[in-house]
């Protein structure tokens, strides 16, 4: 006997057994097909390195028609949509603040009057540029624009403006990350997607080991309520995920720089409520999961969607409709807001508020199937 | 030994899927006995002692354990009773005294810290209170186990083939802690296949493919059954078993070491089957049958029943 002997008939038996397993296990057979799909359907459509349609405000302080025939352009290269008007320029701020748009178009007052006389006026862009991969194209596309979109409105007297070097002067502010560093927004971005990775991962095993390793009838036998299993099994996590937290952030500080607009303390306390979203999820998978490596496979499923449509890995108003409503479930998204919003914008917490509650009721539900799939017995 | 009983139940039974594994069992253990639960590997010991204690729902039955509804209060079972489950299923990669003092957690014991100590000191585990139960030997683990499920004082045991995988010197010491404890007023129900470990007990109950085939105590049981059974020794005692296990009336003929042993239910049909070779070649004597006789007898029985 060698290590080359080759047995058709003990290939064949290895084959057989193969298969028997395969169709036993069905869950593994449903993620071996459910992740190439899943792959296949968000890189396929959901991910949009080009994002349009990006909500737009507007300070209008000057009624003329070239004002308008301005905005009308801009929405038609469809990078702007407007979806708000501000009267002040403060407005404009705390929207893009909150997140709830991301330019700030400003029309200054006397634009008309200025750009008839030949004065260049000024039209100022305010970007939400956290994540420079959501603005950059569309902030592109306004050059060109403003060079072409009032063409047919000067002319004849007014044809002497349409001249070099452009009848307006385009000034862009990209706020929050102005220098477009990709870092300030994955760095921080990377608290969310680490703390998703590990706390799901290591939870999801805690259920599925003990009855894996027998010691699950002796605790069934002994008077242990199932909310206090899980939530026992989340507690001593809790803590390593603050460990991961001070580590990303102490990177983020002295290797990346990234800006610590926010406060620190608000930070930690709001992280608190993802850990245990988190650990909830894998909770109720490990109650789910017959064994450890079905347990695996289900945290991987859900890290896939909150890689990809949380905005960690691509720009999440670059998705279509459908896949930010599934970004808009997971805890990620909301986190990642909270996150950048603090580190980078220095939001306080009226602007982080709304992205909390989502959170807490994710852990709410997850923890409710977990105490639900619980089983008290060996049935 | 009084009147009381720890464990009444009535009909208990189990399937899973359509596969019967505890048939109508009743079982009735006084308060302070030992009763032995015997029977063959898969015939149903596990399953119906994990419905005693509330891990398996029974299909059907009723009764009581411990004066607690069997179906209904099994909360209140497990906070009286313990188990030991056939598997080491205690934390591996926790010490000894980790074990205990979690076990004592779980059943928020007043006293934990003496608890713990105590039973630590009882069950002569104080050197090795800080080694991992993963590194203990099958008769340490075991140790471990009976002292974790005792450490909430429960009333009654139920151990699920405490012994297995123990040495013999382990497991004489294992049983004087058994008959101790009993005499102290806990009850016991105690899975084995081990005839000696029987003999210990007071009471047996003999459980085969599901179905309860005897219970009492060892006399009883031996009463019940009616074998005679005899002893041979001499030469080619292979042969002569070989032509005695033909013929119907004999029910067994086993060696034992140098001896056979022929026995049947009917004491005259074997007299006169055995009359033939009661040659100067073998010896012939009359001994009382041993629990294991009797429980192979039983087993034959039920197989001949279930072919016919």
């Amino acid at each position: 006997m060698t290590g080359w002997d080759f047995s058709p008939a003990r290939f064949w038996a290895m084959v057989v057994k193969e298969f028997v397993q395969m169709r036993r296990d069905r869950l593994t057979f449903a993620m071996m097909v459910g992740i190439p799909l899943l792959q296949l359907i968000l890189f396929g459509y959901a991910i949009n390195s080009d994002p349009r349609h990006l909500p737009t405000a507007v300070i209008l302080a000057d009624n003329g028609r070239q004002g308008r025939t301005l905005l009308n352009a801009m929405q038609n290269t469809t990078y702007f949509d407007f979806v708000r008007q501000f009267k002040t320029e403060s407005e404009g701020h705390e929207a893009l603040a909150r997140g709830d748009v991301q330019f700030v178009i400003n029309i200054p007052e006397n634009f008309t009057r200025d750009l008839l006389r030949g004065d260049r006026p000024s039209i100022l862009v305010e970007a939400d540029a956290t994540d420079p991969g959501t603005t950059s194209n569309a902030i592109g596309s306004l050059n060109v624009l403003l060079n072409t979109a009032l063409q047919n409105d000067l002319k004849g007297p007014l044809a002497f403006l349409a001249g070099t070097p452009g009848p307006i002067d385009l000034r862009v502010h990209a706020l929050y990350n102005p220098e477009a560093i990709t870092q300030y927004n994955i760095v921080p971005g990377l608290i969310g997607v680490v703390l998703t990775m590990t706390m799901v991962m290591i939870t999801a095993l805690a259920i599925t080991r003990e009855r894996e390793s027998g010691t699950m009838e002796n605790l069934l036998s002994m008077p242990v309520r199932p909310l206090e299993v899980l939530i026992g099994k989340i507690i001593p996590y809790i803590l390593v995920g603050y460990i991961q937290i001070g580590l990303i952030l102490f990177a983020a500080h002295f290797l990346f720089r990234v800006p610590m607009a926010g406060s620190l303390p608000l930070l930690l306390i709001i992280t608190f409520v993802f850990i245990i979203a988190n650990l909830a999820m894998g909770v109720t998978f490990s109650t789910v999961a017959e064994n450890q490596r079905q347990a695996i496979q289900m945290g991987f499923f859900f890290f896939l969607p909150n890689i990809l449509l949380s905005g960690f890995a691509f720009s999440f108003r670059g998705m279509p409709d459908w896949a930010q409503a599934i970004g808009e479930l997971l805890p990620l998204t909301h986190f990642l807001r909270i996150v950048r919003g603090i580190l980078l914008k220095g939001n306080g917490l009226a602007e982080v508020a709304p992205e909390i509650w989502p959170i807490a009721l994710f852990t709410v539900v997850a923890l409710a199937i977990g105490v639900k799939r619980y089983r008290q017995t060996l049935d | 030994m009084n009147d009381e009983l720890a464990i009444d139940v009535r009909g208990m039974t189990k399937r899973f899927g359509n596969r019967t594994v505890v048939n109508h069992i009743d079982l009735q253990v006084h308060t302070g006995e030992i009763c032995g639960f015997l029977g063959p590997n898969g015939s149903g010991k596990t399953t119906f002692i994990r419905m005693l204690c509330g891990l398996l729902r029974a299909e059907a039955g009723s009764g009581t354990v411990l004066g607690y509804d069997v179906i209904t209060e099994s909360d209140a079972i497990k906070l009286r009773a313990g188990y030991m489950t056939q598997k080491f299923s205690f934390y591996e990669d926790l010490s000894i005294f980790e074990n205990l003092d979690f076990v004592a957690r779980m059943y928020s014991i007043e006293d934990r810290r003496e608890a713990v100590a105590e039973s630590v000191e009882r069950l002569g585990l104080g050197e090795r209170k800080d080694q991992l139960a993963g590194e203990l030997s099958g008769g340490w683990k075991q140790r471990l186990a009976l002292a974790a499920c005792m450490i909430h004082r429960p009333k009654l045991l139920l151990l699920d083939e405490p012994t297995a995988g123990v040495d013999p010197q382990a497991r004489r010491d294992f049983w004087e802690q058994i008959h101790q404890l009993a005499g102290q007023g806990l009850t016991f129900l105690i899975a084995t296949h081990y005839m000696d470990e029987a003999e210990r007990c007071h009471r047996l109950a003999f459980i085969l493919n599901g179905n309860l085939l005897a219970q009492g105590t060892v006399a009883e049981i031996l009463e019940q059954t009616h074998l005679t059974t005899w002893s041979v020794s001499g030469s080619k005692l292979l042969e002569l078993a070989e032509q005695l296990r033909g013929q119907p009336g004999t029910q067994q003929a086993v060696a034992f070491g140098n001896t056979l042993h022929v026995s049947g239910d009917d004491s005259d049909a074997l007299e006169r089957i055995i009359a033939p070779f009661r040659t100067e070649h073998y010896e012939w004597r009359r001994i009382d049958a041993g629990l294991e006789d009797v429980f192979i007898h039983l087993m034959e029985r039920s197989k001949e029943r279930e072919s016919s």
